[in-house]
């Protein structure tokens, strides 16, 4: 049989059932995350709360939007958490593309969104193999602590060995996105 | 769009995934997605990488209220924030940009015409109308440029650039661009400075056009 992560379980709870004892648990995973995200980001304690609370609240009305043929829970809720984080330190909101637009929601393939949870899980693995100072140039350039220009310069043998990885699982979702069309 | 040959390289797409691109290039990066479907899987690999760097993070406990309270506030309704669609030639981005209205050009000589659409210390975005055939005033920036094409096409020393296409240009990079003879040439251009134009029009003026 198969067996989805318990976050992707959680999340199709919510975005299905409304289910408010699933977001609760939700939130005992991410919600101590996103908070060492918010300060790593340079969020005093207070305010990292409120990026918490404000991620929260939009990953229970935006539920609908979560599509896990398209991307695994945490991608998801870490695009949610980045607007969030510079709508507060940039006071201005970060333009974001248009959203893909279906016709019908495709229908739920448990084996597809299994196969991406594993194309995840080897991507985590290559992150783990990496060597401590290119581990942590892919830290700093995901949790924003890097400019455009110094990711450029830096990281790019970092980003360049977990590169073949991200292209694995491309293949796949630009297919999908094209018969959503 | 199948016949854009011309991307954002992942280092612009992670330095957007992670919202450490300024907002000008971050208008460039999200119009061009919203016209790209490949950029669009890359954008959401980069957005995968995050997410397990997030995963991975030491967890920072929350207070013990925290949870009772959004609990609390589930119920309450959610706000309603207006969403721009595709307009002509403009993807959403950009609408949202223009607030919804079509954009007003102003008028920079020789059938040439822009529309500023945000400009401050971060840079700054505008739209670009060149006639057909003509060449983009001679100019040179500080840093990276970003040229996303709208409409028509441009051609000069990177190459030659279609709708959705976009060039990356650095300070080093000396070029001409010249609009296509098939139609008016209409871009999405951002710069971490203003742009200089030397010969078009006099410096005087430059403060006053803000280019
Ligand atoms: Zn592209
Ligand atoms: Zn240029």
């Amino acid at each position: 049989t198969i067996e989805l992560s318990e976050q992707t379980q959680w999340m199709l709870a919510i975005r299905d059932q409304r289910d408010k004892r699933a977001f609760a648990k939700l939130f005992d995973f991410y919600g101590p995350r996103l908070k060492a995200m918010a300060i790593r980001g340079g969020a005093r304690s207070d305010q990292a709360e409120d990026i918490v609370q404000e991620v929260m609240l939009s990953i229970w009305n935006k539920a609908d939007q979560f599509d896990p043929h398209r991307a695994q829970v945490s991608a998801w809720v870490y695009r949610i958490a980045r607007n969030r984080q510079v709508d507060v330190f940039r006071k201005e909101s970060r333009p974001l593309p248009e959203a893909l637009k279906c016709e019908e929601p495709p229908e739920e393939d448990a084996g597809q969104i299994l196969a991406l949870e594993q194309e995840v899980n080897q991507l985590k693995s290559a992150l783990e193999r990496l060597k401590p100072d290119q581990r942590e140039m892919i830290e700093k350039a995901y949790l924003g602590e890097l400019s455009h220009s110094e990711i450029s310069r830096e990281s790019g043998v970092a980003l360049g060995t977990i590169k073949s990885r991200i292209r694995l699982g491309l293949d796949r979702l630009r297919h999908e996105m094209q018969e959503l069309r | 769009m199948e016949n854009i040959k011309h991307h954002i390289d992942d280092q612009l797409l992670a330095a957007y995934s992670s919202g450490a691109l300024p907002a000008p290039y971050g208008l460039v990066v999200s119009a061009h997605v919203s016209m790209c479907d490949e950029c669009r899987a890359r954008l959401g690999a980069h957005d995968t990488a995050g997410g397990a760097v997030m995963d991975d993070l030491p967890p920072i406990e929350v207070s013990g209220d925290l949870k009772a309270k959004l609990l609390e506030m589930l119920d309450e309704p959610a706000q309603d924030v207006p969403t721009y669609e595709r307009s002509g030639i403009f993807p959403g981005p950009v609408m949202e940009a223009l607030k919804g209205k079509p954009p007003k050009w102003k008028h920079l000589g020789f059938g040439t015409r822009q529309c500023i659409l945000s400009h401050g210390k971060e840079g700054s975005v505008r739209l670009l109308y060149i006639p057909p055939g003509q060449a983009v005033p001679d100019h040179s920036h500080n840093g990276l440029e970003l040229t996303l094409v709208l409409q028509g096409s441009f051609s000069d020393e990177g190459g030659q650039f279609g709708v959705g296409d976009v060039e990356i240009a650095d300070e080093s990079d000396e070029h001409t661009p010249i609009a296509g003879p098939e139609c008016a040439c209409i871009c999405l251009a951002a710069t971490d400075a203003p742009l200089r134009f030397s010969s078009f029009v006099p410096r005087m003026l430059q403060p006053i056009f803000r280019i």
